[in-house]
């Protein structure tokens, strides 16, 4: 260390800057991690291509590519925003990270919207990789839907980042682990994400579960190419009651 | 000497967990901290374990809020102030707040660019010789090498106020030195150094004023000197009448007399009550106990083999405290 640094004022750089800084350094981060990648694109890949496969075999009883396809992003979502964001969150609280990224100039709001960026980011890769080779095995979207299901994409991924976080900074790390994998598995096989929901009767209330909005409404968008404006209330909805319970009874140690 | 200006100033501040209505009830971790900081200083915080000093340090740091009293840092209150405060002030954990997937070197470029001026990375790597292990992940670190980084880490903001929670723990006692040369050049420089530890003797060479907590209370405070009671810190023309005796005796003492001893001795540093065992006093107040010690010596019959006098030392006002 030298004293001729000395004389320079300590001084946080702009808010902007510091919170693109730290997105970016998130995304890094994920996008290093092997585990955080199998869940985030090599699981909803290999469901992708044995849904298609299994098509192929017993076409009269599976969905086609164009129903499969939004159903895969809507998991790949949930992978990244929930699980992901979860997992890494609770573990950054319990190593002190938190409260440690907390006392720098980033501070709680700037970590927050720097996670956010990270979750975009990561969730941008999945829709191009997923898409591309749901393009490869026959998808065929509504040109003006992928447009809706942009939006639905960035909705679901903040409600399910709100959701992650609100376990995140409520239960132990390794609860918060178990708790996200096993949710993120039951919503994926039967919570309407990526098999289509029986609209009659209970199937019509399992809507209101965040995995079927997210699943129905990107299926809506690509293949109908209309906006999805129940499954977006629903998620939106969502997130407004994951923020309130986190802003409630998040502990950042 | 003019003192310097205060840069953390805690008054009255409590802080509880729980609640009055749950079955454990309320339980006060802090009971009315006060406690003044200056920079240009080393303040260190002592107290045995749960007694308040990360606790204290949090409400300091903004990290929690207090139940009551008020907390001012750099004149602002930590808990609501924003980026500009947050950049004037380092903060190391206890429990280092590191990451584990990450190498040190992103992470402190990363801490490095939410600065507009920060230190030279490679100047802290340098100087806390980190240099082998910059690529290795934080998980992989030994306890020493992760306390390093979180130090690296605190200092990247060059900032005016740092705190350091157990700044040398895990450490070996070559980096120990390196740290405490550090953190008496911080001093040099103007920074006030907010400091916990367990190494009584290097907070002692360090400290410019020591608070010592127990119970959530801060139960002893001031210099060295005016804790010790030696005038000046490792004097040996000290005039303080606080000193501590140590003798060693010629034989094993029975329980009976230890008892009758006109002034409470204690084993000094070992357990072993056997012949060449030294025993001390931890305070002295006169020569009337120099001549009734004396005295007890000719009564069980039993000669010294050697008698010195000590200045007190931090490690015998915490002790004191921690017993009391």
């Amino acid at each position: 260390m030298t004293t001729s640094h000395a004389p320079l004022a300590p001084a946080p750089r702009p808010a902007m800057r510091r919170i693109i800084s730290h997105g970016l350094y998130e995304t890094r981060n994920v996008l290093r991690n092997g585990e955080q990648l199998l869940v985030s694109l090599i699981l909803p890949l290999l469901v992708l291509v044995g849904a298609h496969r299994l098509e192929l075999i017993t076409s009269a009883a599976t969905p086609s590519i164009d129903v499969i396809t939004p159903g895969v992003l809507a998991l790949a979502v949930m992978a990244s925003a929930f699980t992901g964001q979860g997992i890494a969150t609770g573990f950054e609280r319990q190593y002190g990270v938190l409260a440690y990224l907390a006392t720098t100039p980033l501070g709680a709001t700037g970590l927050i919207l720097g996670k956010a960026i990270a979750v975009l980011a990561v969730v941008a890769v999945q829709v191009v990789v997923i898409g591309t080779a749901g393009l490869v095995l026959g998808w065929n979207p509504d040109p003006v839907g992928l447009l809706w299901l942009g939006v639905v994409v960035v909705l679901g991924a903040t409600a399910f980042t709100a959701l992650g976080l609100l376990l995140a900074g409520t239960v132990r790390a390794e609860a918060t682990l178990a708790l996200t994998n096993v949710i993120w598995v039951l919503l994926g096989a039967a919570g309407g994400s990526v098999f289509p929901l029986n609209h009659d009767g209970a199937g019509a209330l399992l809507l209101l579960l965040p995995s079927a909005a997210l699943g129905e409404g990107l299926r809506t968008a690509s293949l109908d190419g209309s906006f999805p404006v129940l499954e977006a209330l629903i998620l939106a909805g969502w997130a407004a009651l994951a923020v309130l319970a986190a802003r409630r009874w998040f502990n950042w140690r | 000497m003019p003192q310097h200006p205060p840069c953390l100033t805690l008054r009255h501040v409590r802080y509880a967990v729980g609640s009055a209505r749950s079955p454990q009830g309320l339980k006060e971790i802090l009971r009315g901290v006060d406690l003044t900081a200056r920079s240009g200083e080393v303040t260190v915080l002592l107290g045995p374990n749960g007694a308040g000093k990360t606790t204290t340090l949090s409400c300091a740091q903004g990290l929690l809020h207090p139940s009551q009293g008020t907390v001012a840092l750099l004149g602002q209150d930590p808990f609501r102030a924003g980026a500009e405060l947050r950049a004037r002030v380092g903060v190391m954990l206890q429990d280092g707040g590191m990451p584990q997937s990450v190498q040190p070197r992103a992470l402190l470029k990363h801490v490095a660019s939410l600065h507009q001026n920060p230190w030279p990375v490679e100047d802290l790597v340098s100087r806390l010789d980190m240099g082998d292990f910059l690529r290795t992940s934080i998980r992989r670190l030994s306890g020493g090498q992760k306390q390093r980084v979180a130090l690296a880490a605190s200092l990247l903001g060059r900032p005016e106020v740092v705190f350091l929670d157990e700044p040398t723990a895990g450490l070996d006692p070559q980096s120990r030195q390196t740290v405490f040369e550090l953190i008496g050049e911080l001093r040099e420089m103007g920074m006030g150094i907010i400091l916990t530890t367990h190494l009584l003797e290097e907070a002692q060479k360090l400290a410019d004023s020591v608070f010592i907590l127990k119970d959530g209370e801060v139960v002893r405070h001031g210099s060295v000197a005016e804790l010790t009671g030696s005038g000046a810190t490792g004097s040996e023309t000290a005039t303080g009448a606080a000193r501590r005796m140590v003798f060693t005796a010629s034989r094993t003492l029975t329980r009976a007399e230890i008892g009758s001893a006109p002034v409470s001795i204690e084993l000094d540093g070992g357990i072993d009550n056997a012949p060449g065992a030294a025993w001390m006093t931890p305070s002295l107040t006169g020569p009337t106990q120099l001549r009734e010690l004396a005295a007890w010596w000719e009564l069980i019959g039993m000669m010294p083999v050697e008698v010195r006098m000590e200045a007190r030392t931090l490690e015998d006002v915490f002790w004191e405290v921690s017993v009391s």
